[in-house]
């Protein structure tokens, strides 16, 4: 085995353990960071003694946050956002990449440039605007669902997924009689769960984090999603006035505001960041075969 | 001999090609929804780019409006911000590139050094997690260590002595600020590409270096680096043809009166003058000017990584 060590081998992985230890430390700490703060007094954190642990503890940020009206609000829009998109995006890319992957389906390569042109090019910001005008999408909640709903990328990750499964299969079904779409149902699809898994998971990801679509295409508040909401109190820092409208001096109500800041944060990365080390492999697979074919 | 539609299909080839799209005819119908999903929303919009040489009116349509060449164009050129908002764009981007684009390089070389399995598993679990992390969180996050009063950093400066920096306000903070955000939440992620190359590199290759008694260091310099550079061409390629689509998201977001002079960018600006102000054609030609750009940019990197390296996108 590998185990003869130079001397410089040892230089070599003392300086990998400072640099991968120092570049880890860099990312975890911003995070423990958040989580420390959100509990601690908003004075102790404007004095500078919060480190390591929390000080003075307290929850009032996140009930200021828990019960605040338009925070829930924007969580359900963004959970029915995801819901949905991830089921039509996972659908279509399905129904594109599926008869891609068939090497008897006539006309795939003309499909495939229809669907690849569309990587390289596309209308911009204002021509998509317009579009969505014409068939007066704006201000509905399918403005954010479907204009990111599908694009080429995943068609092609979910196409060489297909294009794996042993070819004898299908001939076996169709011998027995098993027609297209029967065997796309009763026989891919059950064994596709890896792929199924990973479109579903784009979709929620870009979903549950984009903002840009409902920032140009929706007006009303009610339809807002969560990432919108976060905006006006992390970025605008106007939390909505029932947020702090208990609170009486300005310099008070800065500080609420700031608790409140670290708690949104908290609230908003969390369902992901609790999720994603379950998903992780499902998304290693899905950016490598993307990255493969390019 | 020419051969009409009618003749085609008695035609052996035909009657085979209509037997097999008569036999699969499921697909085509599977394919029918994505085909006008795409119609609809990705290429209509592509339709719609003609209003760049237009003057573009709500009331006689993307048909109907008059046509006015590259009018909108001459007064992008024309316009006093015009060198500030390519030369912001340009810069960014390159910036964005030169520091960016190595780091994940660098990382899952180390990370690939690494023996012991559960600890690289670690790491990487813990560096791949900013990239769920949505943009304005991100800034979000930037916003509240940075904050003068009660940041952080700011705190960590005043413990020694120095005076509080109102990074969120000057321009000079602009760039780093996107910089360095940027590394700390796609460098883990952009990393996985690497590693995924890395462990598709023979372990005889490593081997047999060993036994001539090459230190890590020279086989991470001969073997592991030639090993993923298609790979390296390749995302550098793509990362060419992006160029000039900086983030918009992020800028936008860290977009203040008082860093303007710095933070403007190409998107920022088509947002800006398109929806903010509705000067539809101007803005569409500002977007397409930069999409051509960007076109450009792909096509000479990848002929010319081509006629260099073998590799290329296409």
């Amino acid at each position: 085995m590998l185990n003869r060590r130079t001397k410089s081998d040892i230089w070599f992985d003392l300086f990998n353990y400072v640099f991968l230890g120092g570049f880890t430390l860099m990312i975890l700490y911003p995070l423990y960071f958040i989580v420390i703060a959100s509990i601690s007094s908003p004075d102790r954190i404007f004095s500078g003694d919060v480190w390591f642990w929390p000080r003075d503890i307290t929850f009032d940020g996140y009930r200021r946050i828990f019960q605040d009206p338009t925070i829930w609000l924007g969580y359900r829009n963004s959970i029915v956002y995801a819901a949905i998109s991830a089921f039509i995006s996972t659908t279509l890319v399905i129904m594109a990449a599926y008869p891609l992957s068939r090497k008897d389906f006539y006309g795939r390569s003309t499909f495939m440039v229809f669907f690849l042109i569309t990587l390289f090019f596309n209308g911009g910001i204002i021509p998509t605007y317009l579009m969505m005008k014409d068939i007066h999408l704006i201000d509905s909640m399918w403005a954010v669902i479907l204009p990111s709903a599908v694009d080429a990328f995943l068609i092609i990750i979910a196409k060489t997924f297909f294009q794996e499964l042993p070819e004898e299969l299908r001939e076996a079904a169709a011998i027995d009689g098993c027609r297209n779409l029967r065997y796309l149902t009763s026989i891919v699809l059950p064994v596709s769960k890896p792929i199924i898994a990973v479109l579903v998971l784009f979709a929620v990801v870009r979903q549950w984090n984009g903002f840009f679509d409902a920032l140009i295409y929706l007006s009303d508040g009610d339809k807002f999603p969560l990432q919108l909401v976060l905006r006006n109190i992390l970025i605008q820092s106007q939390p909505s006035g029932n947020l702090v409208n208990d609170v009486d001096t300005l310099l008070a109500k800065q500080r609420v505001t700031e608790l409140i800041k670290f708690g949104v944060i908290i609230v908003a990365a969390l369902p992901l960041l609790v999720l994603y080390p379950f998903l992780q492999r499902y998304f290693v697979k899905g950016v490598m075969v993307g990255s493969v074919k390019g | 001999m020419s051969v009409n539609n009618k003749r085609e299909s008695d035609s052996p080839i035909g009657r085979r090609r209509m037997k097999s799209i008569r036999a699969n005819y499921e697909l085509y119908l599977l394919i029918l929804f994505p085909v006008v999903y795409f119609i609809i929303f990705k290429y209509w919009p592509m339709y719609g780019v003609q209003i760049a040489f237009k003057d573009f009116s709500a009331s006689k349509g993307i048909w109907g409006s008059p046509w006015v060449g590259f009018d909108h164009f001459r007064r992008f050129f024309d316009s006093y911000n015009f060198w500030q908002i390519i030369r912001n764009t340009v810069y960014l981007s390159f910036l964005n590139l030169a520091i960016a684009f190595p780091i994940p390089i660098i990382v899952a070389l180390m990370l690939n050094q690494l023996r012991q399995q559960r600890l690289k598993r670690f790491i990487q679990t813990t560096i791949y997690a900013p990239y769920f992390i949505s943009t304005i969180v991100l800034v979000g996050m930037l916003y509240v260590f940075l904050s003068p009063s009660s940041g952080l950093v700011n705190n960590v400066i005043k413990m020694f002595g120095g005076e509080p920096i109102l990074f969120a306000g000057e321009s000079a903070w602009f760039r780093p600020m996107y910089i360095f955000s940027s590394v700390w939440q796609e460098t883990g992620f952009a990393s996985i590409v690497y590693l995924a190359a890395l462990s598709g590199i023979d372990p005889h290759l490593h081997e047999a270096a060993v036994v001539d008694g090459a230190s890590k260091w020279k086989r991470i310099r001969h073997i592991d680096l030639p090993g993923i550079a298609p790979t390296i061409v390749v995302l550098f390629i793509l990362a060419i043809g992006n160029l000039m689509n900086v983030g918009f998201e992020k800028a936008f977001l860290l977009q203040k009166d008082l860093n303007v002079d710095v933070s403007e960018i190409i998107p920022t600006y088509v947002y800006k003058i398109g929806i903010q102000r509705a000067q539809y054609s101007f803005s569409a030609a500002i977007g397409l000017f930069n999409a051509l750009i960007n076109l450009v940019l792909l096509y000479v990197v990848n002929k010319s990584a081509k006629k260099i390296s073998g590799n290329g996108l296409f």
